[in-house]
């Protein structure tokens, strides 16, 4: 009894104790770790980055958080010095009330760094007849509720040329993502908000923005979008069957595919890497990462770093993040964006 | 299993053993026979109402087991391709790696001499095979300008091939992967150079964004060192509360506020926790983020309500008979509750502590508002330095598109619960040797 009472008050203390000597307080500290935060949509690009980087052997891996553009700019800005993270990644540019965020809280100077664009293609088999669609139109065809005359109300669009006559005869058929993947995300934001953005009755009709968001990026349920889940193989397959029907793809699948599958225009653009990089083509958005220039020095390894991010094999047209799905900016750009992003030139506004 | 059932059934409806009745022959009636019939009924249709719901359970708990079993077995296996390279000391300074495996692989296929072919057979190789190879020269620089046999992992896309990950009945188009690289695979297979063996990297290598180089060992550490930190802040905290509530405070208002607190407290959502952290560790204190250290705080505080409901339980399960006898032989206060009540009520305390530090582990919410839920490839060697957890590693990998990440996903699933076993395992052990009976 008494000796098994001992073990145990001995293993209570072990237990109590040892590991609390360990647990000796860290305060302020230096750090020698490359850290970002940001966009979701960013975030792979910015690992697969990160994971080459630390490879070279030079420099600690960087620790890559997602946390949402909005997330990681405020993160990004709430200060200088170790505890704040170095690299925001974004899904979209800085905002004026960012910047001055940043300001109040000492971060005065920061490196812009578009990195490429993320981009979705409405893709159909090549032996349909092109068209040209827009947000709009896209919009009213998928939409759950749209407005007729001042009121929203369950999508009564059944053909393309119900929306426009100019469009074909044609039943709407449109196979996507489903809700779970990054594709239907950028496409809820980039091709339905935009869309509904456009036509002002919805914003008379919900005023809250909220509400209003929410019932943009609502997908019609009766049949007109199919969720096609993640095999994008197999909506190849079933838009060869139906040349009617349209596949939303992420740019690089369509890339591959350009023997059997033809893009739509939006608003008579063409989906080339140009019309992308020239801001031309709607259904894309730049991505970017930013810098804090204050750190460079003091956090080993940031110039480095985006050196890696900007190197040719990383974002050139055979590099590694090409293959996870960036569109890489034209080379002459890429180059001249390499050189104000490795120097560090400060972002002006 | 319905053994079990069955007894519980039948100590719960303490009904009569109906047929073996002598008083059978006093209780005729029609009307009788007719309620008897309807209660042997009711209570026939409870026990199979019983035997089917934990027969429901039990196939649930089958097919989740068996698919995550089935999806994640493969990952313990992983594919290597052998190569004889000559280590070259002139590629060797030059730290070209990649060439010299390069040349060992198309060695392999003479006939292969344009650039479209050699890039298929650039693809088989994993992107973290030239480190490997750096690694090994590193560890023996004897070995440059020897030629040496050496198995480097193969690309995942090999990998699940070869563990049937791709049907190779599809024509090329839907199979999402070359018929150039399968027949590679296949030729490597037929000459022996492709072999599988024990997936070490799994355990020993931090996250990576190629399936085949990504392992649980940095998320492990992590996990560990997470716990270590929650442990010795909750357990001697929540111990000596718990002892002081229940053996010295006085009752009155104010102790029932605090123990109608901690009964509060042990009911909020984990992630309300890492909102505290962010504000306090994190804002206030300037700790780093993504520590093991500033993890095993929050931890803490989010087990320690835990810890001192279930430690107030088991001192209150100590008969007060102990307490009399160790005060009337002369035995202080605290030498009644450190000599007698705690180490008898020990095996339930650590019960409890060994179930809160389980709930710990499998945690990810909180761990979310203090930046460990991030992707971290270096294995963490101290409390400040990044880290993130099991829990998380499962979800990140679960959301990485990669096919062979599935695998990997259910195969760390398979790992955290079989830690959880072993905690919980340990927690029974515990009880059963230093149970007391009174």
């Amino acid at each position: 009894m008494t000796t098994r009472t001992h073990v145990f008050a001995a293993t209570a203390l072990t237990l109590a104790l040892a590991p609390g000597l360990a647990a000796a307080p860290a305060s302020a500290q230096s750090r020698d770790q490359i850290r970002a935060v940001g966009s979701s949509t960013v975030f792979p690009f910015t690992t697969a980055v990160a994971e080459a980087f630390g490879k070279t052997g030079k420099f600690k891996t960087p620790v890559v958080e997602s946390t949402g553009t909005g997330g990681g700019l405020k993160l990004f800005c709430a200060g200088v010095g170790p505890a704040h993270p170095d690299i925001a990644n974004a899904s979209r540019r800085i905002k004026k009330s960012e910047i001055d965020q940043c300001a109040a809280n000492g971060v005065t100077t920061m490196t812009e760094l578009k990195i490429g664009y993320d981009g979705i293609a409405l893709a159909s088999s090549k032996k349909a007849a092109p068209v040209s669609l827009s947000t709009v139109v896209l919009w009213k065809a998928l939409a759950k509720e749209v407005p007729v005359n001042g009121a929203l109300v369950a999508n009564p669009y059944r053909l393309w040329s119900d929306i426009d006559p100019s469009l074909p005869k044609t039943a709407i058929e449109v196979l996507g993502p489903p809700p779970t993947s990054g594709t239907r995300d950028t496409f809820n934001e980039l091709a339905m908000l935009e869309g509904c953005r456009k036509v002002a009755e919805v914003a008379k009709a919900v005023p809250d923005e909220k509400a209003h968001e929410r019932a943009c990026m609502t997908i019609r349920e009766d049949g007109a979008y199919v969720e096609a889940g993640e095999n994008d193989n197999l909506i190849v397959q079933k838009l060869t069957a139906n040349p009617n029907a349209f596949g939303v793809f992420g740019y690089s699948y369509l890339d591959q595919n350009r023997d059997t599958l033809q893009a739509a225009r939006m608003d008579g653009v063409e989906l080339t890497a140009e019309t992308v990089a020239a801001g031309k083509y709607e259904l894309a958005r730049p991505l970017y990462i930013y810098v804090k220039n204050a750190h460079a020095g003091v956090i080993p390894g940031i110039r480095e770093f985006v050196g890696e991010y900007t190197s040719e094999r990383a974002l050139g047209d055979d590099g590694y993040l090409v293959d996870k799905g960036l569109i890489p900016e034209p080379k002459a750009l890429r180059e001249a964006a390499r050189v104000e992003a490795v120097n560090l030139t400060p972002l002006q506004f | 299993m319905t053994d079990l059932v069955e007894q519980d059934v039948a100590a719960v409806t303490p009904s009569p053993s109906p047929s073996s009745s002598p008083a059978k022959s006093r209780l005729r009636s029609e009307a009788f026979a007719r309620r008897l019939r309807a209660r042997h009924a009711a209570e026939r249709r409870f026990r199979l109402a019983g035997a089917a719901a934990v027969a429901l359970a039990a196939l649930i708990l089958v097919l989740l087991l068996g698919s995550i079993v089935a999806k994640g077995a493969s990952a313990f296996l992983e594919t290597r391709i052998r190569l004889e390279v000559t280590l070259d000391p002139a590629e060797v300074a030059d730290r070209n790696y990649t060439a010299l495996l390069r040349r060992a692989l198309y060695a392999q296929f003479p006939q292969v001499t344009d650039r479209a072919g050699r890039r298929v057979l650039n693809d088989l190789l994993s992107s973290g095979a030239p480190y490997e190879l750096e690694a090994m020269v590193a560890r023996d620089p004897a070995l440059v300008g020897t030629t040496r046999t050496v198995w480097v992992r193969a690309d995942d896309q090999i990998d699940q091939l070869v563990k049937g990950g791709y049907r190779r009945d599809l024509p090329e188009s839907e199979r999402g992967l070359s018929d150039a690289k399968v027949a590679a695979t296949d030729a490597l297979l037929a000459s022996g150079a492709l072999a599988q063996g024990f997936n070490t990297t799994l355990f020993t290598a931090g996250d990576s964004r190629e399936p085949e180089q990504a392992g649980i060992g940095g998320a492990i550490v992590g996990s560990l060192l997470t716990l270590l930190v929650t442990m010795a802040l909750s357990v001697p905290v929540g111990i000596s509360a718990a002892v002081y509530l229940e053996e010295f405070a006085p009752k009155n208002r104010w102790t029932d506020l605090i123990e109608v607190n901690i009964n509060n407290l042990a009911a909020v959502p984990s992630i309300i926790f890492g909102l505290l952290g962010l504000a306090v560790f994190l804002g206030f204190f300037g700790m780093p983020r993504s520590a093991p250290l500033v993890g095993g705080l929050v931890m803490a505080l989010m087990t320690l309500p835990v810890i001192i409901i279930a430690s107030r339980v088991a001192l209150k399960a100590v008969p007060p008979s102990i307490r009399e006898a160790a005060l009337g032989i002369g035995a202080s206060p605290l030498q009644t509750v450190l000599h007698h009540v705690l180490p008898l009520a020990m095996p339930g305390i650590l019960t409890g502590t060994i179930i809160g530090m389980a709930r710990a582990l499998g945690e990810t919410a909180p761990l979310l508002m203090i930046g460990m839920v991030a992707f971290i490839v270096d294995i963490p060697h101290g409390l400040t330095d990044s880290a993130t957890v099991l829990p998380v590693q499962i979800y990140m990998w679960a959301d990485s598109p990669e096919r062979a990440f599935t695998e990997r996903t259910s195969a760390a699933i398979l790992i955290l619960l079989g830690v959880l076993i072993l905690l919980n395992g340990a927690a029974v052990i515990l009880r059963k040797i230093f149970e007391r009976r009174w």
